[in-house]
């Protein structure tokens, strides 16, 4: 009846998983109690869960994979702590548990972290920056939401029924084929990869079209923002990755589930395609999370420096350079598997030849800010500091694409120290400078600069004391994923990094507390303007938050900056332009479909590892029917009066007039 | 001479020069690797602290490929630091040009110092990747010794075929000598390296990966698996001990009178997994063992697994 699922797969003996899970429950039982007794789940319903505004999609995008890093986070603080007891010693975690905790740890940071938050700022920024008022297909958008939180779900659901795998993340074969792996562990990891790398893919298919087909007018491809430019990229590459993630890890269930020979040590299988396929996705995958966090440094640099981003063009020349050599460089991931001399080398060279466009984009930041004005808000603070760090994580990651280099260092904690370098660095500095500098726009007031900045010090200063120690143990010759160790020359910086990660958890305190502080001061932080930090890009030009339609009249794009000629021209004038006249907008209506079919999209995954057919039938034909039950739809959209639209664009015009009168007389 | 069959498909002999151990790169990039070096002081036992020809080759294109991209990086980072400061908005003296968003000069410098940096280094990798390639033999007037690896879990098994003896947990081997690995795997991938005497391979069940290291003195050196390979991983690591040539034909001819004999019945018991097995040798080995494990004549060991339990951390105080 219920496949291989008993009482006995709830890690009864261990207190650290079960104590963990059991806080989870009770913390998710007491929010779903609070929701319902205060009455908000109708409101959370109609507003939020069925939503398909690409605004609100954003945002649940983001808040998912905040939560999910703050998980992540935590799996990081136990490696770090086990390493630092776990000399000469056994430490607190016996191998069964530190090995599915790094392993969660980066399934958790890449897939359900990393990923929502760039895609939740994708999702939120590229319509409004685009001068439009969504995405392609608003549906399939909230779709990809609900997929990817149903792989998230499925990840968190190990830490109390069965288990992760305890193969690390990316689930090298022959270790995760059923004779080495037989329990649920890998299983877990599969379907939640599966489904939400579905949910990914749906996304990249909607951002490209959006991108392309779905512009203001005037708004050629080279009046882009470079964060519509990066999110292009990112979205492209996305359409060409992910079908090979899904096709491996389709090819490890088959040989786990239906005794295929794909990865298998006997009868022909060869685990080295797996390796080669994972990282023909796993390598654009760095990509596809980097290029977005270099767009959105990008925003904030020029913003904060008061001037437009330096050789626009040559910008995107190097991004979409990266998006194309990002996918020839692959087999620096295993140098040491015994590839042949021309091999290594060519693998070598095109991945240092991506430094090319990577350094021209550093430079290119660099003078952005040669002759402006800078403003040192916590946003242009991450963005110094990613400049600086970035540099250093870029130089260590051309140190391992020499081969000989990387003979001595390849899965030594100097990797370990290389790639945390630029994924800290780039992406969770750019996810931090991304939603502070677009909080405002999103709720209508700004987060409390003096708690982000703390944030920042001491994230930045954490990260430091973190991984370079880990570096110079790499260097000791460390490898990674010690459960123990005994040589004594590493325990020294072993130590140092175990110190450092108490720095990040005061600086993961100061982001919590700048978000509780921001919104019990959000009165005094109010944004009445739409136009916070003096902006160049279109979404400054409507309100904060913006309204579901997101512009009351489309702009008329004329430049490669179109809000700060708007600006300009109405600081010269000192009047804002004529009041356009207002027509009807036609809004897609919010749908369920999303919602719905990433719950039975959970069930039929759960089914799936516990070996629960009926279940994975009931399930598989339920999400099915939901999406016919949505083409069959009659309503598909509702429409804005357009006294609506005048009366909210009116009230916008109020507010633009008071910030004229108060700047009369300022040169532009 | 050196056995033919085991000569690297890398061009004719000539080209085998020996890797010296102490290059002579130009003072410019010698200097910030010899900072770095001072840096990490304390860091012998490392890969900074090679003890044979292939770890210092190795060491050497680090610290050049280092060198090279410090020319770049360090006076970014300084200019970094420096525009943003001297551009602070509260900077009055500073020159306020919000129209200096495109310069020929300055897009040549970006692109072309990059370029030009790559292809130099470019240069470094392809000659560095044939140099060190792992297959390539290690040229020596001395007669290479043979030793086939096997990886099990969580052991490592060294067979000394031309001896025909084997060691589990402690390679020996003469100093000044090169050494020839023939490598493979009972069961899951792992990875065999000794970071003091450089270059690491991959074992994979049914191939055989080669590597050629070699000590340049005796001494005692810490190797392990780099790869993660289950629940016993953490103690999957071995002492490598570089003799005296006379000491190791010393320590062959003192294995050859003890221990047990290691043929495919004795292997399929050795390859049951077990973590922190102490060093023990064998006195004879079947001469076809290793060649069977690799074609998978004899099928793939049990290989790790948690549910069959066995997996026993004991903190260990030796090393």
């Amino acid at each position: 009846m219920f496949g291989k699922l008993t009482w006995d797969v709830i890690p009864w003996s261990q207190p650290i998983p079960l104590v963990a899970g059991s806080v989870v429950v009770l913390i998710v039982l007491a929010v779903l109690a609070w929701v319902v007794l205060k009455g908000y789940l109708p409101y959370l319903w109609r507003e939020w869960i069925t939503s398909v505004d690409h605004k609100r999609i954003g945002v649940m995008y983001t808040l998912l994979g905040t939560v999910m890093l703050l998980r992540g986070f935590i799996d990081a603080l136990m490696m770090r702590s086990q390493q630092a007891v776990a000399f000469r010693a056994a430490g607190y975690l016996p191998p069964e548990h530190y090995d599915q905790i790094f392993s969660a740890h980066g399934t958790i940071m890449i897939f359900f972290a990393a990923m929502p938050i760039v895609i939740g700022l994708m999702n939120f920024v590229v319509p409004l920056q685009l001068g439009v008022r969504d995405v392609a297909f608003p549906t399939l958008n909230s779709t990809s939401l609900w997929l990817t939180a149903t792989g998230a779900l499925l990840v968190n659901i190990s830490l109390v029924v069965g288990e992760f795998a305890r193969t690390g993340w990316l689930v090298y074969p022959p270790l995760s084929e059923l004779p080495y792996s037989p329990s649920v562990g890998v299983d877990y990891y599969l379907w939640a990869l599966l489904i939400s790398g579905v949910g990914t893919l749906m996304t990249g298919i909607n951002f490209v079209t959006t991108i392309l087909k779905i512009r203001a007018p005037g708004m050629s491809y080279l009046r882009m923002t470079i964060f519509c430019w990066t999110a292009l990229a990112s979205s492209l590459l996305i359409i060409a990755a992910f079908p090979i993630l899904t096709a491996t890890l389709g090819m490890l269930a088959l040989d786990r589930y239906l005794g295929f020979h794909f990865f298998t040590n006997d009868a022909g299988g060869n685990m080295m395609m797996f390796i080669n396929l994972i990282w023909a996705w796993g390598h654009p995958e760095v990509y596809i999370l980097v290029l977005p966090a270099f767009g959105i440094f990008s925003e904030v640099i020029s913003t904060f420096s008061g001037k437009p981003l330096f050789n626009y063009r040559s910008m995107v020349a190097a991004t979409m350079a990266i998006c194309l050599i990002s996918f020839l460089v692959w087999l620096h991931h295993f140098f040491t598997m015994g590839a042949g001399a021309d091999v290594n080398a060519f693998f070598g060279i095109t991945t240092s030849i991506i430094a090319v466009p990577t350094g021209v984009k550093i430079y290119n930041w660099l003078f952005t800010m040669y002759g402006g004005r800078i403003r040192f808000t916590t946003p242009m603070l991450w963005s110094l500091g990613f400049l600086v760090t970035f540099v250093i994580g870029g130089m260590t990651g051309v140190l391992l694409a020499v081969p000989p280099a990387d003979f001595v260092l390849h899965n030594s904690l100097f990797l370990v120290a290389h790639f945390h370098n630029v994924i800290i660095a780039g992406v969770v500095f750019a996810a931090f400078a991304g939603i502070t500098y677009w909080f405002p726009k999103a709720f209508g007031f700004k987060l409390d600069e003096g708690w982000g900045k703390a944030a920042f010090w001491l994230s930045l200063l954490g990260f430091y004391v973190v991984f370079m120690p880990l570096y110079v143990a790499g260097l000791l010759g460390m490898t990674r994923r010690l459960q123990h160790y005994d040589v004594a020359a590493w325990r020294p910086w072993v130590l140092i990094a175990g110190f450092g990660i108490v720095i990040m958890m005061a600086a993961a305190a100061c982001q919590v507390i700048q978000f509780v502080v921001s919104i019990r001061r959000r009165d005094e932080l109010r944004d009445e303007t739409g136009d916070p930090w003096d902006g160049r890009s279109l979404e400054w030009s409507t309100t904060s938050p913006p309204p579901p339609f997101n512009f009351a009249v489309l702009p008329n794009v004329g430049g490669e900056e179109p809000y700060w000629e708007i600006k300009r021209r109405a600081i010269e004038a000192q009047q804002l332009s004529p009041e356009p006249k207002y027509e009807p907008i036609e809004m897609p209506r919010n749908s369920p479909t999303g919602f719905i079919t990433a719950f039975f999209a959970t069930m039929t995954g759960f089914a799936l590892i516990w070996h629960i057919w009926w279940m994975v039938a009931l399930g598989v034909v339920a999400a099915y029917a939901v999406f016919v039950w949505f083409a069959w739809r009659d309503a598909v959209e509702y429409s804005i009066p357009a006294e609506e639209v005048a009366r909210y664009d009116r009230e916008r015009r109020r507010a633009r007039e008071q910030w004229l009168a108060q700047h009369a007389g300022q040169p532009a | 001479m050196l056995d033919p069959r085991y000569v690297g498909g890398d061009g004719p002999p000539r080209d085998r020069r020996r890797i010296p151990p102490q290059g002579r790169p130009r003072l410019l990039l010698r200097l910030p690797a010899a900072l770095i070096v001072l840096l990490v002081g304390g860091c012998s036992g490392g890969v900074l602290d090679p003890q044979g020809p292939i770890g210092a080759a190795n060491r050497l294109i680090l610290l050049n490929a280092l060198g090279i991209m410090l020319v770049i990086v360090v006076p970014t980072i300084i200019a970094i630091l420096i525009f943003a400061w001297w551009f602070r908005a509260s900077n009055t003296r500073a020159s306020y040009r919000p129209d200096f968003v495109y310069s020929g000069g300055i897009e040549m410098v970006v692109w072309g110092i990059p370029i030009l940096t790559i292809m130099f280094l470019g240069g470094v990798i392809w000659i560095g990747s044939h140099d060190l390639d792992p297959f390539k033999p290690i040229a020596s007037p001395e007669k290479p010794v043979e030793v086939q690896v096997v990886s099990l879990d969580w052991k490592w098994l060294f067979i000394y075929p031309d001896e025909s003896v084997a060691s589990v947990n402690e390679l020996v081997v003469p100093a000044e000598v090169p050494v020839h690995f023939s490598l493979t795997s009972a069961s899951v991938m792992n990875m065999f390296f000794v970071p003091q005497l450089g270059t690491m391979i991959a074992t994979m069940n049914g191939m055989v990966t080669q590597l050629h290291l070699a000590a340049d003195k005796p001494g005692e050196f810490y190797g392990q698996s780099a790869q993660y390979s289950g629940g016993g991983f953490s103690d999957m690591n071995f002492t490598v001990r570089a003799v005296p040539q006379d000491a190791f034909a010393q320590w062959v001819a003192t294995t050859r009178q003890s221990g047990s004999a290691l043929d495919r019945t004795s292997y399929l018991a050795l390859c049951q997994q077990s973590s922190n097995v102490r060093p023990f040798t064998y006195r004879a080995v079947d001469a076809g063992l290793f060649n069977a494990i690799a074609s998978q004549q004899l099928p793939p060991c049990p290989g790790p697994n948690i549910e069959r339990a066995g997996v026993t951390v004991r903190p260990r105080s030796e090393r």
